[in-house]
């Protein structure tokens, strides 16, 4: 999609990736390039195909037509080779609840062939440690909170060392002091080098922790690239704000403009002023030919910025309102 | 909004990778090479005792055990409550027996369970063998472990056929213990008239546990491909148990004659000749060969189901 992302080496790399149900598709041939080495956030309003393209990755479901090379192996064909460097936490945290979270991750690690038994032990403890759960570990899995039991979830995606780790939803359930440990973590573990893969419909968490973006919209990959590219493509606004509130309307409009009213801004007493907001589309003046316009027409002008397009801004126009409806 | 470094690769990325990409790097081929090198046995060996750890701690597991071991005694403690002998020929065979020898009381309470509580707690085992799993949500985390379909598959299977012969060996040892406990133990007259000693008599009854513990390796490679086709343990336990009272049911009509040589519930009570002098065989072998028949066909049935099947719970 990018020459950025062309030229490195691809984590996970999908090529007109499908999967249907009966009659319904899922997925839509859709195209994922994530670089070895970013944190690639996985966007998508609910129901928008993101955990099942996360299944049909791991090889927990089939793909109906298309191709997926995960840390440069085909899956599900190589799954043995490839899964191992692999840490996971799929749709949500699962385990037995009759077992205590040292004896979970004990399970889960003796299904990996490749996990040595002689350090199960050390590395259970290692992981719990390192989601904050020691002094949970003894503790049956019933009695866990849902914050804990995601915790449990990322311990287990950490029991081994991973090359790469496919996130679904990690924060779903942890309280905010939880979702700012799983972001640092997913720092810590990007910093030594692990392609983390995130899928989230929070965009202040991608935001904040992802170098790389997708957004998916029913089924369909609807924008790939860095965060930068993502954001930039959308529109920057000028934000004026000014005492002479529909003077400046009339300017702006003159210039082609189309400006909307965005509240009060705090002005000293006694002085009324507006912030007008104004999207800068692709045939818009250059901001300081605005600025210069306002003044020439006795604009008074307490301030005027631009404004870069948010994340957000960008992902409601890929997606459509409606967050969490799917299409 | 504060470090930049993580949100622009493409200043930082390469060189923040560059370097750290070495570090994790020997510890994941050296991850990758023990896997290689070590036994795939070894690893499927851990799995199973991971399977019967998971298996051994559940309560449910506990309770059924507890119930079939309760089996044995209530015969026992009826008979010895009861003043008046036992009518030969009233009751489950082997019951007039119980007074004169303990030894029987394993023998009645085995014949006593096969038609309803042992096919009842082995449909119960095998029928959550992978649908608990799905209903749980782990099946995923061990699929992408990654467990591999076979091996959990079989891991599984291995599991239920422990857990029949936990269910056998368990009514065979209470019913024992209750019978030395409260009558006298000695020498057993077999069917043929021969008689053997107390430590003979317990290895017939050893081997007696096995041939129900055979019987019912059938039934739980129905029950695993039942399991293999729902997410809801609940339903497959049901079908199981369904099956085994349909069978028995199907056994016992004369006009289907032709059929009863291929329920897995037909040699379910044909053990009496292990208590002949010499041993015939007949039976066993024949009923070994119809529950490995059921075995392989209802086990390539789970593994084709398995081994395609989208994990969508």
């Amino acid at each position: 999609m990018s020459p950025a992302i062309a030229s490195v080496e691809l984590a996970i790399e999908t090529h007109g990736l499908t999967k249907q149900f009966g009659r319904q598709i899922a997925v839509a041939g859709i195209d994922l390039a994530v670089p070895t080495g970013s944190v690639f956030g996985f966007l998508g309003p609910n129901g928008s195909g993101k955990t099942t393209t996360i299944r049909m990755m791991l090889g927990l479901a089939s793909a109906t037509s298309g191709e997926i090379s995960l840390l440069g192996r085909a899956m599900p064909g190589s799954f043995r080779a490839v899964l191992p460097r692999v840490g996971a936490l799929v749709e949500g945290p699962a385990f037995y609840p009759f077992l205590s979270g040292t004896a979970n991750l004990r399970r889960l690690d003796t299904a990996d062939p490749g996990a040595p038994s002689a350090t199960r032990g050390a590395r259970v403890q290692q992981a719990l440690e390192r989601v904050g759960l020691t002094h949970a570990a003894g503790k049956k899995v019933h009695a866990y909170s849902l914050g804990m039991k995601q915790r449990l979830g990322i311990a287990n995606a950490l029991l081994m060392p991973r090359e790469l780790l496919v996130l679904d939803e990690p924060t779903n359930g942890l309280d905010p002091q939880g979702t700012r440990e799983v972001r640092s973590l997913v720092r810590s573990l990007a910093a030594e080098g692990t392609t983390v893969f995130v899928s989230s419909h929070l965009l202040a968490e991608v935001e904040q922790m992802c170098s790389h973006v997708a957004v998916m919209r029913a089924g369909t990959l609807v924008a790939q690239g860095t965060l930068d590219e993502l954001r930039g493509a959308g529109e920057a606004h000028a934000r004026l704000d000014t005492p002479d509130a529909a003077a400046a309307a009339q300017v702006l409009e003159r210039l082609g403009l189309t400006p909307v009213t965005a509240g009060a801004a705090a002005g000293a007493p006694g002085h009324l002023s507006a912030v007008l907001s104004a999207a800068l589309t692709a045939g818009a003046p250059a901001p300081e030919d605005i600025v210069a316009a306002l003044v020439t027409a006795g604009v008074r002008v307490r301030g005027f910025t631009v404004v870069g397009a948010s994340l957000e801004e960008r992902f409601v126009a890929l997606t459509g309102e409606g967050f969490d409806v799917a299409q | 909004m504060s470090p930049s470094d993580p949100r622009e690769p493409a200043v930082t990325g390469p060189a923040a990778t560059g370097p750290a990409v070495t570090g994790p790097d020997p510890s994941g081929p050296a991850a990758t090479a023990t896997a290689v090198a070590r036994p795939r046995g070894a690893s499927a060996a851990a799995l199973l005792g991971s399977e019967l750890t998971v298996l051994f701690r559940r309560r449910r597991t506990w309770a059924m055990l507890a119930a079939l071991a309760a089996i044995p005694v209530l015969i026992a403690i009826a008979v010895r409550l009861t003043s008046s002998p036992v009518t030969p020929g009233r009751g489950p065979a082997f019951l007039d027996r119980i007074t004169q020898n303990g030894l029987f009381v394993a023998i009645t309470a085995l014949i006593v369970s096969i038609p309803l509580f042992l096919p009842l707690t082995v449909g119960v085992v095998a029928g959550d063998t992978v649908a608990g799993e799905a209903n749980l949500g782990t099946l995923r985390y061990l699929l992408v472990a990654p467990a591999g379909r076979v091996r959990l598959l079989l891991v599984k299977y291995a599991g239920a056929a422990a857990f029949c012969v936990a269910a056998t060996l368990t009514v065979a040892v209470s019913g024992a213990l209750i019978g030395a406990a409260l009558f006298p133990i000695g020498p057993v007259t077999l069917l043929s008239g021969d008689t053997i000693g107390v430590g003979e008599s317990v290895l017939r009854s050893l081997l007696i546990a096995a041939y129900v513990t055979v019987s019912l390796l059938g039934l739980s490679a129905i029950g695993l491909f039942i399991s293999t086709l729902t997410e809801v343990p609940v339903g497959a336990m049901a079908a199981t148990i369904v099956l085994s009272v349909t069978a028995q049911v199907l056994d016992a009509l004369p006009q289907l004659d032709w059929l009863h040589p291929w329920l897995f519930s037909h040699y379910w009570l044909d053990f009496a000749d292990l208590l002949r002098q010499p041993i015939d065989w007949t039976s066993f072998g024949a009923n070994a060969l119809l529950q490995g028949g059921y075995i392989l066909v209802f086990g390539a049935l789970a593994y084709g189901r398995f081994v395609t099947k989208d994990i969508l719970s």
